[in-house]
Formats: structure tokens, sequence, C-alpha cells
């Protein structure tokens, strides 16, 4: 695990606060407006007749990076298929920028656990599959994803098949696919929980350093309190009774090995 | 097809004990913890470039030999058959089965040299060509479509279900009859007969790929803004090929099969029709040069559909190194 005195070290020694964020928000998200806010009011949510969460409650602020901590089994990935708009609430409402969240939009793009690749495009094609979607011309969804194909360092394995690329790779196509549409939301369902360590802290870094540039709301869900404290910049712990806590990171959790030891100790009192 | 894939694949070759690594190079060096992520991701598209090309010439030194002692083991099982079949028509072999009555291999080798010189026999041949091609193109087709139909569609498949499953057990050939006075020619009919034996293996096939297709897929899509539309084009067709392809497999075997009975009752040209005609002339080298032409018809497009059928799905995972 890569110490958290590392956060934000890649480029600029800062750690990265929502405040960062927000000031340097831009660049290669350009076009996706701003983040969007979430809220879930007393929602039951489950699948078929089987409710896994009752009465959430819940305020997602736009442009945060909110993770989503709980034990196996506790419904995040149910409360994230949720936003997403694939799973309908029994009961309440889910709410994304102020509306009623009915059906998956390309507003909220989302990153899977396992492979969400089509594993019949070459990478370039999953990338642009997006934008595809949009209905961008041929030339102009070529250079975007090439763009993001760069960004997230895959620039010499753009026409490989996902089968020939390893976990962590395919990790970063789902990164650069989920991002280069920039959506105003990016969900995603424990995207390191299947790597290596040294892949995950490689990604989680690959993350924080991509997100610097959009202003895109995270909803990120993992059961590792580690990944929360280096990412969140609020965690919300999940327990079988709905969201028991919604906790504030402080800016400084990066560097303050204080502060961190504190919240790791309240998530952990919460779970 | 997958059930060819596995059962074929050669034993323990060089290449597949070389996947493991150029597995393990990708993931070993995908991300050490100091350097920066983007050179991270340099040295593990390097690695793994390098473990592949690895792989890939380990491989190509055993391919030669290998394929030739595979191409003369093919060949020999053939030789073997022929060689058989002449020793039992020579000697005139009655072991309750008789062989006296059979041509023998240089009758029929006779015979076939001297069809290959008339131009009936090429006619018969792309006459019974077209009739198969035509009717299977129009079962793919159709097969396909109410394969998706029924797979995703609940009312579609309220519909169509029913009535699939009641004609499905008649066999193709038993709707000669009806083919007759349906159809205002007897090619329609054929064509006709030929289409309803290939629909059903492919719309079953479809069907059950497409209920197979793991949800991963269009909720991937779904979430990037697709319709059902682009689900369909992006993930239902391509994500269902491999099964379809299996469908498509086995309709063309019993297209084949409808094809030359129909055209045995029915026909005016054919194969089938020439068999049968040199059956009615006691011309039985004709008989076997026919049936001897059928046999190879079959495989060929047999084997045309299997070759574009491992195209179309090269993205399957499977062991490096893997040939059939």
């Amino acid at each position: 695990m890569t110490s958290l005195t590392e956060r934000g070290g890649l480029t600029t020694g800062r750690p990265v606060g929502r405040a960062v964020r927000r000031a340097t928000a831009g660049g290669l998200g350009e076009g996706g407006g701003a983040g969007l806010a979430f809220r879930l009011e007393g929602a039951a949510l489950g699948y078929g007749r089987d409710t896994v969460l009752r009465d959430v409650e819940l305020d997602v602020a736009p442009g945060e990076v909110m993770v989503v901590v709980g034990a196996s089994g506790s419904g995040k990935s149910t409360l994230l298929r949720a936003l997403a708009g694939l799973l309908p609430a029994h009961e309440g409402r889910i709410l994304a920028g102020g509306e009623p969240v009915t059906s998956p939009s390309a507003d909220r793009a989302m990153v899977f656990q396992d492979d969400g690749l089509l594993p019949w495009r070459s990478v370039r094609r999953n990338v642009e599959l997006p934008l595809g979607i949009r209905g961008v011309p041929r030339r102009e969804r070529r250079r975007a994803a090439e763009e993001w194909i760069e960004r997230v360092g895959l620039a010499k394995a753009a026409d490989r098949l996902p089968r020939e690329l390893s976990g962590g790779m395919r990790q970063r196509v789902q990164l650069a696919r989920a991002l280069v549409g920039a959506p105003r939301a990016v969900l995603m369902d424990e995207p390191f929980g299947a790597l290596d360590a040294q892949t995950r802290a490689g990604m989680q870094r690959l993350l924080l350093d991509v997100l610097r540039d959009t202003a895109a709301t995270v909803v990120f869900v993992t059961h590792d309190v580690d990944e929360a404290l280096l990412l969140a910049d609020r965690v919300a712990v999940l327990g079988r009774t709905g969201v028991r806590a919604v906790l504030e990171a402080p800016d400084d959790a990066g560097t303050d090995a204080t502060a961190r030891a504190a919240l790791r100790e309240r998530i952990l009192e919460e779970l | 097809m997958t059930g060819a894939r596995t059962t074929r694949r050669p034993p323990v070759p060089a290449a597949p004990a070389a996947a493991p690594v150029a597995t393990d190079a990708v993931i070993g060096t995908g991300a050490p913890a100091t350097a920066s992520a983007d050179a991270a991701v340099d040295a593990s598209v390097t690695g793994a470039d390098a473990a592949t090309d690895a792989a890939t010439a380990l491989a190509a030194g055993g391919t030669a030999g290998r394929a030739a002692v595979r191409w003369t083991t093919r060949a020999a099982s053939l030789l073997v058959a022929a060689g058989l079949w002449q020793v039992l028509t020579v000697t005139d072999a009655r072991l309750w089965l008789r062989f006296d009555r059979l041509p023998t291999l240089d009758e029929i080798a006779g015979r076939f040299a001297g069809q290959l010189t008339t131009r009936l026999y090429y006619l018969d041949l792309v006459q019974s060509l077209i009739r198969i091609l035509t009717g299977f193109a129009l079962a793919a087709v159709a097969g396909i479509t109410v394969g998706v139909l029924i797979a995703r569609s609940r009312r579609a498949g309220d519909v169509l279900l029913p009535l699939v499953e009641v004609v499905r057990p008649i066999p193709a050939i038993a709707l000669v009859p009806i083919a007759i006075l349906l159809f205002p020619t007897d090619e329609q009919g054929i064509v006709f007969i030929t289409f309803t034996a290939a629909f059903f293996p492919v719309m079953v096939s479809t069907r059950h790929a497409v209920r197979a297709l793991p949800t991963l897929w269009e909720d991937a899509v779904r979430t990037l803004g697709g319709s059902r539309r682009h689900v369909l084009w992006n993930v239902v067709l391509p994500g269902t090929l491999p099964g379809v392809f299996g469908g498509l497999s086995v309709g063309m075997g019993v297209a084949w099969i409808c094809v030359i009975s129909a055209e045995m009752i029915s026909g005016e040209f054919g194969v089938g029709y020439r068999t049968w005609h040199a059956y009615t002339v006691v011309d039985y080298p004709g008989v076997i040069v026919g049936m001897v032409t059928i046999g190879a018809l079959g495989w060929l497009t047999s084997a045309v559909i299997e070759l574009i059928g491992r195209r179309v799905t090269r993205w399957l995972p499977r062991a490096e190194g893997s040939r059939r």
C-alpha cells in the first residue's frame, strides 16, 4: 500500500482536497459542465423483491469525491447502481442534479470492478464507445480517445484487445472510457478491488491525478478503509441499516498523520 | 463450435507453456510502486511486447513440424477408408454386408474423371450451391432476427415462441408436399425446405446466446448513455456471435441434408437429383460420384463458416498459441 504522504505527490506535492480540485477543474474534462449533486431521500434499494438497503439518506455535493465504505454485502454496489439509474428505488427518491433518476445517462459514467470493457473492441474502440453513442464524428472521436488513452498511459496498447491486457491496464481503459465523454459524475464500483497491491497503488495515484483535471463528482465504492482515506473528500460508512455516518476528510488528511489516524479510527468504529 | 474448440486443441504444444510467462510479465511489471504511473505502463507494455514476441518465436519453431504431422494424419484417415473400400469391392466381399454390388475405386475414379469434363456436372453443382446458399442466407438472417427478438422482447416471445416451437419438431423434408402446393416453382420449394432446415438451429442458438450474455456489458453501454438500439448493435449482436456461429455451423449441415433430399424428390437439376437419377438408371459409380461431390461441397461450405466464425470471434479468450 502506498503511504498516505504520497497523496497528490505526483505533480504538485500538495494534498488533493475539494478546494484544490475546484480551483484547477477544467482541462481534459472540458465541456463536462459542473459536477452533479446526488441526493437520496428515504430510499429503499434492492433487486427484484429483495430490499438490501432501507431509509438511505445521503447528499453528495457537486465535484466532491465521496467514498462509500462498507463490509461485503452491505449494499455498496446496490447504492451505486441506484445512482447510475440501473436500479429503481423501491421507496423514496434518488435525485441527480435535482432531477429524479429514472434511467442510466451518459452524465453518470460507471467504472465496474470486473471487466466492463467490450471484449471484441480494441482499447481504442472501447474508449471511443461513449462518443460513438453520442454521434461524435469519427475523426473527433478518435482524437479524443487517443488523448485519453495517452493520459492513462496506454498509448502503446491502443490496438490491443482487452484479453491481451493485465487487470490494471483494463481498469485504466475503463477509466479513460468513463472520462472521455466528460461526464458530470463518475460512479466507481470497487474498481481496484481485484488488483494486486502494487498495481492498485499505481491506479490510485493515476485516479487522483486524472481527477484533478475534471470537475466531475465521484462516488467511489470500496471495502478498503485506506483507499477511502487516500481518495475521499468525504467518507460515507454503510452498515446493515443504511448510511451510518458521513465523515468529513480534513483537507490535509494526506499529510497530517494524526488527522488521518483519527478519521481511520472513526470509520472503523462506524463499521 | 465451442465444443470443437476444446476437443480439437492440440496436445500440449510449446506455446501454452509460454503463455503464463507472458501474463506474469505484464502483471509483474504492471506498476512499480515508485515510478510514475505513465512510466509504469510504458514498462508494462514493453514487457508484454517482449513476452508476446518470445511466445510467438517459441510457437513458430514447432509449428511447421506439427502442422505437417497433423495434415499427414488427416490425409491418412481418408486414404485408409478409401483403401478399405477398394479391398472390399475388388474382392467382391460378402460379409453379410454385400460389397460385390458396389463399384470399385477405379471405376468410381474413371466415372468421376469423365463427369468432370461434362458441362452438366458443373451445372448441377452450381444449381445446388445456389439453392443452398439462398436458403441458408435467408435462414441466417431470419434465425438471428427471430432468436434475438424472442430472447429480448417478452411480447415478441409470446407471439413467436409457440409458433416456432410447434413447427420446429417437423422435419423440413416432411414439408415437401406443402412446398410443392405452396410455391409456383420447384426451385422456390427447394429453397424453402433448405431455409426451414437451417432456420431452427440458427434461431435456437441465437436465442440461447442472447440469454447467456453477461449483463455487465449491457450495463456498461447503458451507463455510457446507450439506448436499446445501441445495446443491440454494440453488445447483443457482437456478443452472441460465438453462439450464433455454432448455430450457423449446424444449420449448414442440416441445410445440405435437406437440399439434397428435396432435389431427389422434386428437382430437375442439382447434385441430389443427379445422384438419384444415376441410381434409377443403374449407374452405381455415378451414385458414388454424386455422394462424394455432396460430401466435398458440404465440407467446403462448413469450413468457410468455421473460418469466418473464427475470424469474427478472435476476441474470445483462448490458450496462447492454440491452433485448430
